[in-house]
């Protein structure tokens, strides 16, 4: 791989240690991935930042990466943090002060684009949020592959990532077209249509006809769910996705979704309500206009919900609801709206037995771990709840 | 037995092989504080790591096992070095992180566990005494 004569420097230890680790890992990962050069990005949005999840090991390497001087030199936002007992929440305040040390927006969501990391069609990214990528790349035509933790924490310090992947013209073309023939309307239509894709295309890069989603979080959720239960990072949709016009070149394999494709997941994830304990919406983290929807929804349900409903959302979204007085309304049903936080990277075991939810990624996670699970749309989730 | 593979992180290592002929994870696969392998699925499962030149065809699950990396370093239970048939991201920046040296483009199923190798990972090779 080139590198210029100041990566060079960098790469010597020229600027200190913790730039020249940063650097170490971006060109080890453009060696192992034959990328030619470093491209400087627009943002980075960071994975491991739930204590659950990086544990004591991570928190040790940020704070030797923090204490040696380690600063973010693009904008760099942060993935939702967890939730957990009073020692759990030491633990977690400390992950993210080391973050904040390092220069990091410590807003933690996996919506980012809701608010302060919004990028635009065409600019470099380095962002590890399954969902957040899929959402850069698709929507907007961002591009970004999907970062590990600490490889976009390395390109948030150097201001750049290797030039390989879904950076690459060559790589964003579509490898193989889907064919929709089930009918896919509502919201949980979508994500369970992501589940069942991500299950059978693995990493491929869908071109996806016969859908045409009415909202942009329809599309975040279909997305969502392919990088859950799959790892695509791109999709295209025919009509509506920014780059879908020159994404289909060659002659590509087709498959056909069927009624029973999309039926099959929704009844993989039908449990009783009688198992159920929670109601979770806002996976990814809900929009504005999610949690206006599930306050009407609640007020013309009319009586409060017996079990406790949360929406997970970003900091932003959620002082917007705070202020149009949405999150009161959604308080007075036994809702609650919990900003910058995420049940999935939360050690909830043994808090809940059954997760109600309109989220494909969600029920994907929990059943993982062992809960039953409901997935139904959020209208029908409120009005059916004991 | 002299083999060539690539450079991913420098550095010059000698000591006793411990080879798995599967995929290794570090998270929830290997304990940070003693070394031990606890990866359910591994064939050296029970073993410890430590001190000794790891080498298996290619890391799997989660990102988080680069930090599991890192803390066995912290923790005096690292390996000497890292052989692997295929570097992917993982256990990649691990080894930086931690500064292991490693290798990777080695046919690892020609490689023993208890054999004595030298590895040079700045000129990519690894010689295994005979």
């Amino acid at each position: 791989m080139y590198l210029t004569k100041e990566e060079e420097l960098v790469l010597a230890g020229e600027y200190g240690y913790a730039l020249q680790k940063a650097m170490e890992i971006l060109v080890a990962l453009g060696e192992i991935y034959g990328a030619d050069r470093l491209i400087p990005i627009k943002s980075a949005q960071i994975a491991g930042v739930s204590y659950k999840n990086i544990g004591d090991a991570g928190m040790e390497f940020l704070r030797d990466f923090a204490d040696a001087g380690a600063k973010v030199s693009v904008y760099t936002t942060l993935n939702p943090a967890g939730i957990g007992d009073d020692e759990f929440m030491e633990k977690q305040r400390e992950v993210l002060e080391l973050y904040r040390a390092m220069g990091i927006e410590t807003t933690s969501t996996c919506t980012p684009y809701y608010g302060a990391n919004l990028p635009k069609f065409g600019d470099h990214l380095a962002w590890s949020e399954s969902s957040a990528v899929s959402f850069a790349n698709s929507i907007v035509g961002a591009r970004t592959n999907r970062e590990g933790g600490p490889s976009s924490l390395a390109a948030a310090i150097v201001g750049k990532t290797p030039n390989y992947g879904l950076h690459l013209d060559e790589n964003r073309k579509a490898t193989v077209v889907v064919e929709v023939e089930a009918k896919v309307r509502t919201f949980v239509d979508y994500s369970a249509l992501g589940y069942h894709l991500g299950k059978t295309l693995g990493n491929d890069v869908p071109y996806l006809r016969g859908i045409q989603p009415e909202r942009v979080e329809f599309l975040k959720e279909l997305g969502a769910a392919m990088a859950a239960s799959g790892s695509v990072a791109l999709y295209h949709v025919e009509g509506e996705t920014p780059e879908y016009r020159d994404a289909v070149t060659d002659k590509l394999e087709t498959i056909t979704v069927e009624e029973s494709d999309v039926k099959a997941v929704r009844e993989a994830f039908s449990d009783d309500w009688g198992d159920i304990d929670i109601i979770l919406v806002g996976c990814p983290h809900a929009s504005l206009a999610e949690i206006k929807e599930i306050a009407e929804l609640l007020k013309m349900r009319g009586r409060p919900l017996k079990i406790p409903l949360f929406i997970t959302a970003s900091r932003a979204v959620k002082a917007l609801a705070d202020s149009l007085g949405y999150t009161e309304t959604i308080e007075r049903y036994n809702g609650r709206i919990i900003a910058d936080s995420c049940l999935v990277v939360s050690p909830i075991k043994g808090w809940y037995r059954g997760i109600a939810t309109n989220s494909g990624k969600s029920a994907f996670y929990f059943r993982s771990f062992g809960f039953k699970v409901r997935l139904d749309d959020a209208e029908k989730l409120i009005k059916e709840a004991p | 037995m002299k083999m060539k593979g690539r450079k991913i992180v420098g550095g010059k290592a000698e000591g006793e092989l411990i080879v798995s002929q599967k995929p290794l994870s570090f998270l929830g696969g290997v304990d940070p504080e003693t070394g031990i392998v606890t990866d359910a699925e591994s064939d050296i499962r029970g073993q410890s790591i430590a001190g000794k030149i790891l080498a298996f065809p290619r890391g799997k699950g989660s990102t988080v096992g680069s930090y599991v990396i890192y803390a066995l370093k912290k923790n005096g239970k690292a390996p000497k070095a890292i052989i692997v048939g295929e570097a992917e991201t993982i256990v990649a920046t691990g080894a930086i992180i931690a500064g292991i040296p490693m290798v990777d483009g080695i046919d690892v199923s020609k490689l023993r566990s208890g054999d004595r190798v030298r590895v040079d990972a700045d000129s990519g090779e690894v010689e295994v005494e005979d």
